[in-house]
This record gives C-alpha cells, sequence and structure tokens, in this order.
C-alpha cells in the first residue's frame, strides 16, 4: 500500500486536529475527509487513528457502516439513487437498474472514464418527491426512468462542450 | 450498598441495587441463558437476544443482561413467552450458522450449543439464506471462522481491554455484517499479536487457535525422536479440561498423559527457564555495569515481542536478546542433548505445549532458527493437549502421578516455575542477579513487591549491596505501552522492565482452557475474577515445594555450562540461546 504524502498527511491531521473537540469528532472527521478527498483509503484511516485513538478496525467499521463514505475514489458526478421505502415504491429500483444499465457500472461502482458513481442511498429525507435522484447535490424529484437516458446525457455534453472549447 | 426487593417467578429476593436482572437472577440461583454477556459487561453489546425475560415496568420483553432490577419489580423467567423468545432467538442465530459441530474443535465447551440445548432450539426453524463467510488461516496462532460466528463482539471487548489495541471490528451492516481486522485482512497481515485473548472469550469456533496437532501426528508417522516440553503454566490449568477445581495443579498426571501419548522423552520447559535466568540475568548484568541500553525489557512472551515490533521499533533495543525459555531449550535438545544421545538434529522433533498460541508464531521466525534448524517444530496450547489426551483414549483422572524425565534436562528451580505468571521472570531474575552482585544468597527468597495475577503496572525498588535497582512489571500491552511510552520520552526510571502480552502473564494466556460459569457449576459464581489467582497460586505452591529455588544452583545447569556452552553470554551461548528483532509494518502491502 502507499504510503500518504507528506501534504496529504499533514492536511488529514489538520482535519483531525480541528474536529477532536466536537462531541462525536470521528464522524466528523470522516465526513470532512470525504468531502475533500472524495474516499477514506485505508492509509488515511490509519492516519485517522493515530490523531483520534480510534482502532483501525473501528474506523474502517464506521466507513463501511455508512454509504456516504467510501473506500475508493468517486467519480467527477456522483449519482445518489434514493431507494428509502418511498422511493422504493414509487420505483426507485427501476430508476437504479436504469442508471446502471445505461453506464454499464453496478451500484458502488466508477465508470472507467472516471466521470460518473453509481449508489444506492438510504433515505434521504425527500419522500415527498419520491423517487429522488441527486447528483453532486443537484436534486431529481419524481424521477422517471424515461428521463435517465436524458439526464445522462446533459452530463456527457456539459464534459463534450468543455473539451471542445478553446483553452 | 443498597438493596432492592424483586420477585423471581413470585419468590421474593433482596438483591444488590444497580445489579442487571441477569446478575440478580445468578445471585438468586438462576441462570438464563445469555451470549453476548460477558465478565461483568466487559461485553454487553446486548446483540444475541437470548437472555430475553420478563419484567413488571418494562415493555415487552428485556435483555436481561442490560437491564437493571428496581425495587418491587417481578421477573418471569419461564413464562410461556419468556422461553419461546428465548428459544427464537436461538433459533435465528442457528439459521445463519455453519452448523458443521461434528468436525469443530469448540464441539463440547461451545456456548451456541449450550443453549441451544438449554432452550430446545431447533436448527431448521428458519431455513433460509445464509451471509458471506470468510476464512482466514494465514497466521500462525489463529484461525478465523466468520460462518461460525454470532456477532456478540466480545473479541473486540477484549482485545480492547487487555491491549487497546481493537484488531477487530465490525465491518459493513445488516446482514452482511462480520467481523475482522480492517479491510478484512488476514491477522497476520494485521498488527495483530497473535495472543488469543479474543480465542479465550469466543463463545462458538469462530475464534481458535491454529491447530498444530496433525504436525505431532505426522512426526510420530515419519518415525521421528518426538520429544516434548510442557510449559509452567500448562499445569496450573490442563486439570480444569478434566473437571478438577480452577487452580489445582495436574503436573503427574500431566506428565503420564504426555508419556501414554508415545512421546519419547518428556520435558519441563523450566530448565529452559532456568536457562533463561542465567542468559537474562547476565545480560542484565553487563548492561548494569558496561552502560547498556537500560532499562531492559524481558522477551519470554511472544505477543509482547509482536507488540514491539509492531509498535515500538524504535525500542527494541531495550528488549533482552534471550529467546524465550522453550526455545532455548529445544536449541539445547537439538545440540547438547542430540550429541550426548548420539542422534542428529533433523531426526528430532520437538514439540512444546504452551499456554500461548503466540508461540506457534514464534517457532516459525527466521531469528530463531540455528543453522537453518527450528528450535522447536510444534506448539500445542493447552486446550489441544486436552484433545489429544481425549482422543487417544486416556482416562485422565485415573492416571497416576508420574515424574518427568531425569537425565540432563530433568532437575529445575523454584525460579523457573513462577515464570507462568506476571512478575514471576522478575522475581526469577532478582534471585539470581542478587547471588551475582552480592555472592550470597537473598535470605528472603521471596520479592512479594513484584508478585501479582492482574493485569496493570507493579513497581519495587530492590536494595542490591547498596544498588537501587528499580523495575517494574506490566501485562497487557494497554498497562505497557504506558511504561513504554515513558522509555520513548526519555522519563523511565526504571533499569528492569518484565512484560508479558497476555493480563496476568502465562496463566491467563490465549491457549488456556476456557473459564465460562456455565460449564463450570461447581465454582463460585465470581469465578472469572479468581481463576487467575487461583492458577497462579498452583505455580508459586510448586516453587515453595521445591528444593532449589534459585536457577543458579539447579546442578544440571551448572553441569551444562560446565560441560558445553562455557559461561553465560559465551559465543556458543550466543548462537544457540540469543535471538535479533526487527521492525515490523502494521499494515504491510497485500
Amino acid at each position: 500500500m502507499g504510503k500518504l504524502n507528506a501534504a496529504a498527511d499533514q492536511k488529514i491531521r489538520e482535519i483531525c486536529r480541528r474536529n477532536l473537540n466536537e462531541k462525536t469528532p470521528l464522524m466528523i472527521i470522516l465526513s470532512d475527509i470525504q468531502n475533500e478527498y472524495g474516499y477514506i483509503p485505508l492509509e488515511v484511516q490509519e492516519v485517522v487513528s493515530e490523531e483520534t485513538g480510534v482502532p483501525v478496525a473501528e474506523i474502517y467499521g464506521v466507513v463501511t457502516f455508512y454509504s456516504f463514505f467510501s473506500l475508493t475514489p468517486k467519480g467527477k458526478y456522483v449519482i445518489g439513487c434514493c431507494l428509502g421505502t418511498a422511493c422504493y415504491v414509487k420505483g426507485g429500483q427501476q430508476v437504479i437498474d436504469k442508471f446502471s444499465e445505461l453506464l454499464h457500472i453496478k451500484p458502488g461502482e466508477t465508470t472507467e472514464d472516471g466521470l460518473f458513481t453509481l449508489d444506492a442511498l438510504r433515505c434521504i429525507g425527500a419522500c415527498g418527491i419520491a423517487p429522488a435522484v441527486t447528483i453532486n447535490g443537484t436534486v431529481y424529484p419524481k424521477m422517471a426512468v424515461s428521463q435517465v437516458q436524458e439526464v445522462i446525457a446533459g452530463y456527457l455534453n456539459k464534459e463534450n462542450e468543455k473539451e471542445g472549447a478553446p483553452a | 450498598m443498597s438493596t432492592v426487593n424483586i420477585k423471581i417467578e413470585g419468590i421474593p429476593y433482596q438483591v444488590e441495587n444497580g445489579l442487571t436482572i441477569l446478575e440478580a437472577a445468578k445471585a438468586c440461583g438462576y441462570e438464563i441463558p445469555s451470549l453476548c454477556a460477558f465478565n461483568h459487561g466487559e461485553c454487553n453489546a446486548a446483540s444475541c437476544r437470548v437472555c430475553l425475560v420478563e419484567a413488571t415496568g418494562a415493555r415487552g420483553l428485556v435483555a436481561s443482561c442490560v437491564y437493571p432490577v428496581a425495587e418491587g419489580m417481578e421477573i418471569k423467567i419461564s413464562s410461556q413467552k419468556a422461553v419461546e423468545a428465548r428459544r427464537r432467538s436461538v433459533e435465528l442465530l442457528l439459521s445463519n450458522h455453519n452448523k458443521n459441530c461434528q468436525q469443530c474443535d469448540k464441539n463440547g465447551q461451545c456456548e451456541l450449543l449450550h443453549v441451544a440445548n438449554v432452550t430446545g432450539a431447533r436448527d431448521d426453524a428458519f431455513a433460509g439464506v445464509h451471509s458471506e463467510t470468510y476464512l482466514d488461516t494465514l497466521a500462525p496462532g489463529l484461525v478465523r471462522d466468520t460462518s461460525k460466528c454470532i456477532l456478540c463482539g466480545r473479541c473486540i471487548a477484549r482485545c480492547n481491554n487487555a491491549h487497546a489495541l481493537g484488531i477487530l471490528g465490525f465491518e459493513n451492516r445488516g446482514f452482511k455484517t462480520f467481523v475482522s481486522p480492517a479491510q478484512n485482512r488476514s491477522f497476520a497481515e494485521s498488527p495483530c499479536i497473535q495472543c488469543g485473548q479474543c480465542v479465550n472469550v469466543c463463545p462458538t469456533g469462530a475464534l481458535m487457535e491454529h491447530s498444530e496437532i496433525g504436525l505431532v501426528d505426522a512426526a510420530f508417522r515419519a518415525g521421528k525422536h518426538v520429544i516434548v516440553q510442557a510449559a509452567p503454566a500448562v499445569r496450573a490449568a490442563l486439570g480444569e479440561e478434566f473437571g478438577y477445581p480452577v487452580g489445582t495443579p495436574v503436573t503427574g498426571k500431566m506428565i503420564a498423559a504426555l508419556r501414554r501419548l508415545g512421546f519419547e522423552r518428556v520435558y519441563d520447559v523450566n530448565f529452559g527457564a532456568d536457562l533463561t535466568i542465567m542468559e537474562e540475568g547476565t545480560e542484565l548484568l553487563h548492561r548494569l555495569t558496561e552502560g547498556g541500553t537500560l532499562p531492559m525489557i524481558t522477551s519470554c512472551s511472544p505477543g509482547w515481542v509482536n507488540y514491539a515490533e509492531l509498535q515500538y521499533g524504535d525500542l527494541l533495543p531495550h528488549l533482552s536478546t534471550c529467546k524465550s525459555p522453550h526455545q532455548m531449550q529445544g536449541a539445547i535438545i537439538k545440540s547438547y542433548w542430540a550429541k550426548e544421545k548420539g542422534i542428529a538434529p533433523e531426526d528430532i522433533f520437538v514439540v512444546s505445549v504452551m499456554p500461548c498460541i503466540a508461540k506457534k508464531y514464534e517457532e516459525k521466525r527466521e531469528q530463531e532458527k540455528v543453522n537453518n534448524i527450528p528450535d522447536v517444530d510444534a506448539v500445542i496450547t493447552t486446550r489441544e493437549l486436552a484433545r489429544m489426551i481425549r482422543k487417544s483414549g486416556i482416562l485422565f483422572n485415573r492416571l497416576p502421578d508420574e515424574e518427568w524425565d531425569q537425565d540432563i534436562m530433568g532437575d529445575y528451580s523454584g525460579a523457573g516455575v513462577i515464570f507462568g505468571v506476571t512478575g514471576g521472570v522478575m522475581e526469577a531474575a532478582l534471585r539470581t542477579v542478587y547471588f551475582k552482585l552480592t555472592g550470597k544468597e537473598k535470605e528472603e527468597i521471596v520479592f512479594t513487591e513484584v508478585r501479582g495475577h492482574e493485569a496493570g503496572i507493579r513497581e519495587a525498588s530492590i536494595d542490591i549491596n547498596g544498588t537501587t535497582v528499580n523495575v517494574a512489571i506490566a501485562s497487557g500491552m494497554r498497562s505497557a505501552r504506558v511504561l513504554l511510552d515513558e522509555i520513548r520520552a526519555g522519563k523511565s526510571k526504571y533499569q528492569f522492565i518484565e512484560i508479558m502480552g497476555c493480563p496476568g502473564g502465562c496463566i491467563n494466556g490465549g491457549g488456556q482452557p476456557y473459564v465460562r460459569s456455565c460449564f463450570l457449576p461447581e465454582e463460585d459464581d465470581n469465578i472469572l475474577d479468581t481463576y487467575k489467582e487461583k492458577r497462579a497460586q498452583a505455580l508459586y505452591s510448586e516453587d515453595e515445594r521445591q528444593v532449589i529455588r534459585q536457577s543458579h544452583n539447579n546442578p544440571q545447569i551448572i553441569e551444562l555450562y560446565e560441560k558445553y556452552l562455557g559461561e553465560p553470554n559465551s559465543h556458543l551461548a550466543h548462537e544457540l540461546l540469543h535471538t535479533s528483532y526487527a521492525a515490523r509494518e502494521k499494515f504491510p502491502e497485500k
């Protein structure tokens, strides 16, 4: 396993130290790291363990318990499909299956070009607009299977435009 | 102590306030079946749901392992509702359990099978999907088989309590949950010190020692000269496997059993312990008088050595270079003894019976080999020895008391015996160091200051000829790290430190018989608090019975140096009896 470079090591320790006085420091530290780097691999957990005194196995347990945390790098666009009870009843499973089919990845995986990650989420508290999908914070309410192709195309176009634009 | 009045099945009792229903019921003479609750709340996850009872004031059934008694509470253990609920909980556990009980080494001592019997659970009540399982057999010391895990969390709690290490944790969630080192790694690829404390508390066969009985059988079949040596702590606990009260020394019967199992020679590791004291005591004197690295720390416990290499690589020069007693004795068997008997070392197979599972790792270390030949070829635990005895049909309890083989390494001193308990190595070393420095024996031979049987730190200052030697003793890594951090910070005031991997020392080693009150109906309720002290007492009493109580007065040790080794720390002694250490990565690249 490649060890962390000095800058990342420093940054992780900073994140730990500024949160140590919180009531539940571990959750906040892990959230901050997830937001900063997009994933929390074992070598990062080792540093968190040193700073907080929480055993690595316990940190690993927390990271694998919550679907919000990831052990591997996430794509540029993280597609979160809610599969909470309301969304599931309203067809959330069909929606995520469609994303899966079109992107050729299973939930939890990332496309080879690193653009998309597909996540199955438990209830995100948006039952009124079920089935709900979030992509990098943007909420897509009452998502229909027929809209999935269009949504993906929208992000792909955005990428193509950037590539085509003059430097 | 305030008390409350409760009723169990309508019968009034007065019990201590603050107890859980489970504890209160026990005090009143009831054993409510339970699994995850262990050792006064050391583990109280209330996760197994086996101990459900009815209690007034509560909605529905309550987990008696965490629910406290209250004034006027009426408890029903044997109501139909409670009995059925407990049975169902066990049936649910069984529905996701690998039920190959015939092949399971835990059979006969399995708490899941015990509660299944007690509750009348049927194994086919809930047929369904099994969760994915993992089997880790890579580590020499212990095996993890999640197909038998009931997710009680006792192992996690013990690793944290004893060592503050937290090697194990719950991974994933829901039905996919399993217990493992981080990243579902093998114990061999994690900072696990392979002490086996987790094995000692596992209620099922999910965590077991890595058995080497097969190696021993193969050596017999191959016609090798199979020599056995047993560590001091084994005799203090083996009897428990055959129904003797905890703390009964069974030295004579153990020797008789080993002989009947077919071992060519039956030796006591105490001879090796005496040898260790000669070498280690001399090393300490050198360091004290010639300015070596101080404090010097003992190196008999392979669990502790693992911890040092994984967590305190910078402090390795503090460790004594002495091998542990059974390794030393193995090296002597394959050199001095082999020469005397005219046998080639390759034809000798040395088996160590140990209270320890980290010894299974130690015997395989490259640094322990002499001319590429391992000192010891197989290590079996106290529990494995009991299994071998049962398998062979030997009626242990009817065996006569026999004596150790008495040729060139049969004698031992009382100093060697007490190695098995925390503080023992220190006391044994002090007896000899005192003599070396003063030229006379200490009149008061017992160093009470260093004695104990629990985890934690003890310290003492011993005045020898006007020189004060400050010593400290720790067992369990939670305690040891305090002393180690002092050394790291340059603030240690000690010259000599004894560290043992397991809390209480070898008597409480990871290879010792399981202590479970449900299988020990004759013992007191508080047996989990007293078993270490009882086992320690068995060793101290053997020390008192010995005529020779200092290692340097063991005549065969004197003879060994005169005829073969020359003097302690000689060139040959270094080649055979000393070793080296190297820092290791906590999570090596896979």
